[in-house]
Protein backbone atom coordinates (compact mmCIF):
# COMPACT_ATOMS: atom_id res chain seq x y z
CA UNK A 1 0.00 0.00 0.00
CA UNK A 2 1.32 3.47 -0.50
CA UNK A 3 1.83 5.60 2.03
CA UNK A 4 2.93 8.56 0.23
CA UNK A 5 -0.22 9.67 -1.59
CA UNK A 6 -1.81 12.81 -0.17
CA UNK A 7 -5.34 14.02 -0.02
CA UNK A 8 -4.37 17.32 -2.56
CA UNK A 9 -8.23 18.38 -1.75
CA UNK A 10 -11.39 17.72 -0.82
CA UNK A 11 -15.40 19.05 -1.59
CA UNK A 12 -18.62 18.08 0.34
CA UNK A 13 -21.91 18.71 -0.83
CA UNK A 14 -24.61 18.41 1.87
CA UNK A 15 -27.69 19.99 3.37
CA UNK A 16 -27.54 23.01 0.81
CA UNK A 17 -24.10 23.90 1.67
CA UNK A 18 -20.36 23.32 0.03
CA UNK A 19 -17.31 22.88 2.05
CA UNK A 20 -14.25 23.11 -0.31
CA UNK A 21 -11.00 22.36 1.40
CA UNK A 22 -12.39 22.46 5.48
CA UNK A 23 -13.99 26.08 4.48
CA UNK A 24 -17.05 26.98 3.67
CA UNK A 25 -17.32 27.91 0.25
CA UNK A 26 -21.41 28.28 0.27
CA UNK A 27 -24.93 27.95 2.33
CA UNK A 28 -27.87 27.77 -0.26
CA UNK A 29 -31.49 28.13 0.27
CA UNK A 30 -32.95 25.70 -2.14
CA UNK A 31 -34.19 22.45 -0.33
CA UNK A 32 -34.79 20.21 -3.43
CA UNK A 33 -31.40 18.89 -4.78
CA UNK A 34 -31.99 19.83 -8.41
CA UNK A 35 -32.75 23.89 -7.08
CA UNK A 36 -30.05 23.71 -4.86
CA UNK A 37 -28.00 22.45 -8.03
CA UNK A 38 -28.98 25.17 -10.22
CA UNK A 39 -28.81 27.51 -7.47
CA UNK A 40 -24.87 27.04 -6.86
CA UNK A 41 -24.53 26.12 -10.60
CA UNK A 42 -25.35 29.77 -11.53
CA UNK A 43 -23.49 31.26 -7.54
CA UNK A 44 -20.18 29.87 -9.27
CA UNK A 45 -21.26 31.76 -13.14
CA UNK A 46 -20.74 27.96 -14.47
CA UNK A 47 -21.46 27.92 -18.58
CA UNK A 48 -21.68 24.33 -19.50
CA UNK A 49 -24.82 24.17 -20.61
CA UNK A 50 -24.88 20.10 -20.69
CA UNK A 51 -25.26 20.50 -17.18
CA UNK A 52 -29.08 21.76 -17.94
CA UNK A 53 -29.28 17.92 -19.64
CA UNK A 54 -27.82 15.84 -16.34
CA UNK A 55 -29.16 13.69 -14.00
CA UNK A 56 -29.35 14.97 -10.46
CA UNK A 57 -26.34 12.44 -9.52
CA UNK A 58 -24.25 13.33 -12.64
CA UNK A 59 -25.21 17.65 -11.68
CA UNK A 60 -23.83 16.40 -7.91
CA UNK A 61 -20.88 15.09 -9.18
CA UNK A 62 -20.15 17.35 -11.62
CA UNK A 63 -20.47 20.33 -9.29
CA UNK A 64 -18.13 19.08 -6.83
CA UNK A 65 -15.44 18.18 -9.23
CA UNK A 66 -15.92 21.78 -11.02
CA UNK A 67 -15.13 23.74 -7.68
CA UNK A 68 -11.94 21.52 -6.65
CA UNK A 69 -10.33 21.34 -9.68
CA UNK A 70 -10.63 24.70 -11.68
CA UNK A 71 -7.56 25.98 -9.75
CA UNK A 72 -6.06 22.63 -10.14
CA UNK A 73 -4.88 22.66 -13.77
CA UNK A 74 -4.49 18.95 -13.28
CA UNK A 75 -3.76 18.70 -17.40
CA UNK A 76 -0.77 20.42 -17.19
CA UNK A 77 0.84 18.45 -14.35
CA UNK A 78 -0.53 14.86 -15.65
CA UNK A 79 -1.17 13.40 -18.87
CA UNK A 80 -5.21 12.83 -19.16
CA UNK A 81 -4.38 8.65 -19.03
CA UNK A 82 -2.82 8.94 -15.67
CA UNK A 83 -6.19 10.78 -14.02
CA UNK A 84 -8.41 7.91 -12.78
CA UNK A 85 -11.65 8.30 -11.34
CA UNK A 86 -12.92 6.09 -8.89
CA UNK A 87 -16.75 6.91 -7.36
CA UNK A 88 -18.74 5.00 -4.82
CA UNK A 89 -22.77 5.62 -3.47
CA UNK A 90 -25.30 3.58 -2.51
CA UNK A 91 -28.56 4.25 -4.48
CA UNK A 92 -26.76 3.45 -7.98
CA UNK A 93 -28.97 5.94 -10.64
CA UNK A 94 -31.85 5.55 -8.63
CA UNK A 95 -33.40 8.89 -9.61
CA UNK A 96 -33.21 8.39 -13.03
CA UNK A 97 -34.06 4.55 -13.26
CA UNK A 98 -37.61 5.52 -11.04
CA UNK A 99 -37.90 8.39 -13.72
CA UNK A 100 -37.54 6.11 -16.84
CA UNK A 101 -39.78 3.33 -15.06
CA UNK A 102 -42.62 6.33 -14.75
CA UNK A 103 -41.94 6.84 -18.36
CA UNK A 104 -42.56 2.97 -19.54
CA UNK A 105 -45.49 2.04 -16.96
CA UNK A 106 -48.35 3.25 -18.90
CA UNK A 107 -48.97 0.71 -22.11
CA UNK A 108 -50.86 3.55 -23.37
CA UNK A 109 -48.71 6.41 -22.82
CA UNK A 110 -45.15 4.45 -23.69
CA UNK A 111 -42.83 6.93 -24.34
CA UNK A 112 -39.53 6.50 -22.75
CA UNK A 113 -37.15 9.39 -22.72
CA UNK A 114 -34.00 8.85 -24.32
CA UNK A 115 -32.23 11.45 -22.22
CA UNK A 116 -33.43 9.76 -18.87
CA UNK A 117 -32.63 7.03 -20.29
CA UNK A 118 -28.78 7.77 -20.92
CA UNK A 119 -28.31 8.62 -17.22
CA UNK A 120 -29.12 5.02 -16.12
CA UNK A 121 -26.19 4.05 -14.88
CA UNK A 122 -24.44 5.25 -12.06
CA UNK A 123 -21.17 5.30 -13.88
CA UNK A 124 -22.09 7.87 -16.40
CA UNK A 125 -21.32 10.70 -13.80
CA UNK A 126 -17.53 9.43 -14.42
CA UNK A 127 -17.87 10.06 -17.95
CA UNK A 128 -19.53 13.48 -17.97
CA UNK A 129 -16.42 14.20 -15.57
CA UNK A 130 -14.09 12.71 -17.56
CA UNK A 131 -15.33 14.81 -20.87
CA UNK A 132 -15.59 18.00 -19.32
CA UNK A 133 -11.64 17.54 -17.88
CA UNK A 134 -9.80 15.22 -20.30
CA UNK A 135 -8.98 12.15 -17.76
CA UNK A 136 -8.85 9.00 -19.73
CA UNK A 137 -7.13 6.83 -16.64
CA UNK A 138 -8.61 3.98 -14.85
CA UNK A 139 -12.26 4.54 -13.80
CA UNK A 140 -15.00 2.15 -11.89
CA UNK A 141 -17.97 3.04 -10.10
CA UNK A 142 -18.55 0.74 -7.43
CA UNK A 143 -21.62 0.45 -4.98
CA UNK A 144 -21.57 0.06 -1.61
CA UNK A 145 -24.39 -0.05 1.00
CA UNK A 146 -22.41 2.84 2.47
CA UNK A 147 -19.48 5.17 3.03
CA UNK A 148 -16.44 2.81 3.25
CA UNK A 149 -13.13 5.15 3.61
CA UNK A 150 -11.26 1.66 3.96
CA UNK A 151 -12.71 0.12 0.56
CA UNK A 152 -11.26 3.84 -1.38
CA UNK A 153 -8.33 3.71 0.65
CA UNK A 154 -7.78 -0.02 -0.68
CA UNK A 155 -8.55 0.58 -3.90
CA UNK A 156 -7.26 4.25 -4.70
CA UNK A 157 -4.05 3.18 -2.92
CA UNK A 158 -3.39 0.16 -4.73
CA UNK A 159 -4.04 2.17 -8.51
CA UNK A 160 -1.39 4.85 -7.00
CA UNK A 161 1.02 2.69 -5.83
CA UNK A 162 1.32 0.39 -9.15
CA UNK A 163 1.49 3.20 -11.01
CA UNK A 164 -1.63 2.44 -12.86
CA UNK A 165 -2.56 6.54 -12.21
CA UNK A 166 -0.54 8.65 -10.43
CA UNK A 167 -3.72 10.96 -9.65
CA UNK A 168 -7.00 10.37 -8.60
CA UNK A 169 -10.71 11.82 -8.23
CA UNK A 170 -12.36 9.67 -5.72
CA UNK A 171 -15.20 9.82 -3.19
CA UNK A 172 -18.98 9.29 -2.42
CA UNK A 173 -21.70 10.75 -4.60
CA UNK A 174 -25.18 9.48 -3.18
CA UNK A 175 -28.45 10.60 -5.14
CA UNK A 176 -31.96 9.24 -3.04
CA UNK A 177 -34.99 11.11 -3.54
CA UNK A 178 -34.25 14.33 -1.58
CA UNK A 179 -31.38 12.98 -0.09
CA UNK A 180 -27.79 14.25 -1.58
CA UNK A 181 -23.96 13.78 -0.23
CA UNK A 182 -22.09 14.67 -2.22
CA UNK A 183 -17.74 14.00 -0.63
CA UNK A 184 -15.01 13.82 -3.21
CA UNK A 185 -11.15 13.87 -2.44
CA UNK A 186 -8.42 14.35 -5.14
CA UNK A 187 -5.59 12.11 -4.52
CA UNK A 188 -1.68 13.33 -5.58
CA UNK A 189 1.48 11.58 -4.80
CA UNK A 190 3.75 13.08 -2.14
CA UNK A 191 6.13 15.30 -3.60
CA UNK A 192 8.97 18.13 -1.28
CA UNK A 193 6.11 20.90 -2.38
CA UNK A 194 3.23 19.65 -0.23
CA UNK A 195 4.77 17.05 1.71
CA UNK A 196 3.11 17.38 5.55
CA UNK A 197 -0.66 18.35 4.26
CA UNK A 198 -3.45 15.68 4.61
CA UNK A 199 -2.32 12.06 4.12
CA UNK A 200 -4.16 9.94 1.99
CA UNK A 201 -5.11 7.08 5.03
CA UNK A 202 -8.35 5.81 5.84
CA UNK A 203 -8.85 8.28 9.31
CA UNK A 204 -8.59 11.25 6.96
CA UNK A 205 -11.18 10.17 4.44
CA UNK A 206 -13.42 9.60 7.49
CA UNK A 207 -12.56 12.66 9.52
CA UNK A 208 -13.01 14.83 6.17
CA UNK A 209 -16.22 12.88 5.31
CA UNK A 210 -17.96 13.23 8.75
CA UNK A 211 -16.79 17.16 8.19
CA UNK A 212 -20.34 19.26 8.84
CA UNK A 213 -22.56 16.25 9.49
CA UNK B 1 -47.22 28.01 -39.38
CA UNK B 2 -45.30 30.87 -37.43
CA UNK B 3 -47.83 30.14 -34.40
CA UNK B 4 -46.88 26.52 -35.41
CA UNK B 5 -43.08 27.30 -35.00
CA UNK B 6 -43.16 29.04 -31.93
CA UNK B 7 -45.14 26.19 -29.86
CA UNK B 8 -42.38 23.88 -31.31
CA UNK B 9 -39.93 25.88 -29.85
CA UNK B 10 -41.49 26.19 -26.57
CA UNK B 11 -41.41 22.15 -27.20
CA UNK B 12 -38.20 21.71 -27.82
CA UNK B 13 -36.27 23.59 -25.11
CA UNK B 14 -38.72 21.97 -22.85
CA UNK B 15 -37.94 18.31 -23.71
CA UNK B 16 -34.50 19.22 -24.29
CA UNK B 17 -34.10 21.14 -20.95
CA UNK B 18 -32.66 24.04 -22.96
CA UNK B 19 -33.29 26.43 -19.74
CA UNK B 20 -30.96 28.99 -20.85
CA UNK B 21 -32.70 29.67 -24.35
CA UNK B 22 -35.91 31.28 -24.86
CA UNK B 23 -38.44 31.19 -27.75
CA UNK B 24 -36.94 34.07 -29.57
CA UNK B 25 -33.64 33.32 -29.35
CA UNK B 26 -33.89 30.30 -31.56
CA UNK B 27 -33.72 30.86 -35.05
CA UNK B 28 -36.27 28.69 -36.62
CA UNK B 29 -33.89 28.11 -40.30
CA UNK B 30 -30.66 27.51 -38.35
CA UNK B 31 -29.78 24.10 -38.34
CA UNK B 32 -30.46 21.91 -35.35
CA UNK B 33 -27.59 19.91 -34.85
CA UNK B 34 -23.56 20.55 -34.52
CA UNK B 35 -24.02 24.06 -35.82
CA UNK B 36 -27.34 26.30 -34.33
CA UNK B 37 -28.51 24.92 -31.26
CA UNK B 38 -25.69 21.87 -31.17
CA UNK B 39 -27.95 18.94 -30.20
CA UNK B 40 -26.04 15.72 -30.13
CA UNK B 41 -27.86 12.48 -31.41
CA UNK B 42 -29.62 11.60 -27.20
CA UNK B 43 -31.18 14.96 -28.48
CA UNK B 44 -32.19 13.62 -31.75
CA UNK B 45 -34.14 10.68 -30.74
CA UNK B 46 -35.87 13.03 -28.13
CA UNK B 47 -36.96 15.19 -30.96
CA UNK B 48 -38.13 11.81 -32.59
CA UNK B 49 -40.13 11.12 -29.47
CA UNK B 50 -41.31 14.44 -29.44
CA UNK B 51 -42.82 14.25 -32.68
CA UNK B 52 -44.65 11.05 -31.91
CA UNK B 53 -45.99 11.96 -28.53
CA UNK B 54 -47.09 15.72 -29.47
CA UNK B 55 -47.88 15.04 -32.85
CA UNK B 56 -48.75 10.98 -33.73
CA UNK B 57 -45.73 11.69 -36.12
CA UNK B 58 -43.58 8.55 -36.76
CA UNK B 59 -39.75 8.83 -38.85
CA UNK B 60 -40.11 6.31 -41.67
CA UNK B 61 -36.39 6.28 -42.57
CA UNK B 62 -33.00 8.06 -41.58
CA UNK B 63 -33.12 9.74 -44.59
CA UNK B 64 -36.55 11.12 -43.75
CA UNK B 65 -34.80 11.78 -40.30
CA UNK B 66 -32.23 14.22 -41.68
CA UNK B 67 -34.32 16.20 -43.48
CA UNK B 68 -37.17 16.95 -41.10
CA UNK B 69 -35.02 17.42 -38.44
CA UNK B 70 -32.72 20.06 -39.94
CA UNK B 71 -34.09 22.79 -38.13
CA UNK B 72 -37.13 24.16 -36.76
CA UNK B 73 -38.84 24.95 -39.36
CA UNK B 74 -38.70 21.49 -41.47
CA UNK B 75 -39.97 19.97 -38.45
CA UNK B 76 -43.17 22.37 -38.75
CA UNK B 77 -43.36 21.72 -42.40
CA UNK B 78 -43.54 18.05 -41.95
CA UNK B 79 -46.05 18.12 -38.93
CA UNK B 80 -48.03 20.63 -41.32
CA UNK B 81 -47.57 18.55 -44.35
CA UNK B 82 -49.24 15.46 -42.56
CA UNK B 83 -51.81 17.61 -41.34
CA UNK B 84 -51.24 17.28 -37.82
CA UNK B 85 -50.38 20.97 -36.48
Amino acid sequence: MDNRSIISSYCIIRNKQVNLNGSLFYSGHEEQPAGFFLELYKHCSMNYPKFHKMDTLCRLGFLASELMLSRKKLNERYRGEDIGLILYNAAASMESDKAHQKSISSRDSYFPSPSVFVYTLANIVIGEICIRNKFFGESTFFIEKKFNPSLIHQYVGDLMARDTVQCCLTGWLEMDGDHYDGVLYLIEKSTPDNHGIVIFEPEKLSQIYLQGT
Amino acid sequence: MEQLIAKLKNEIIEVLNLTEMTPESIDENAPLFVEGLGLDSIDALELIVLLEKKYGLKLSTADEGKTVLKSVRSMAEFIRANNKG
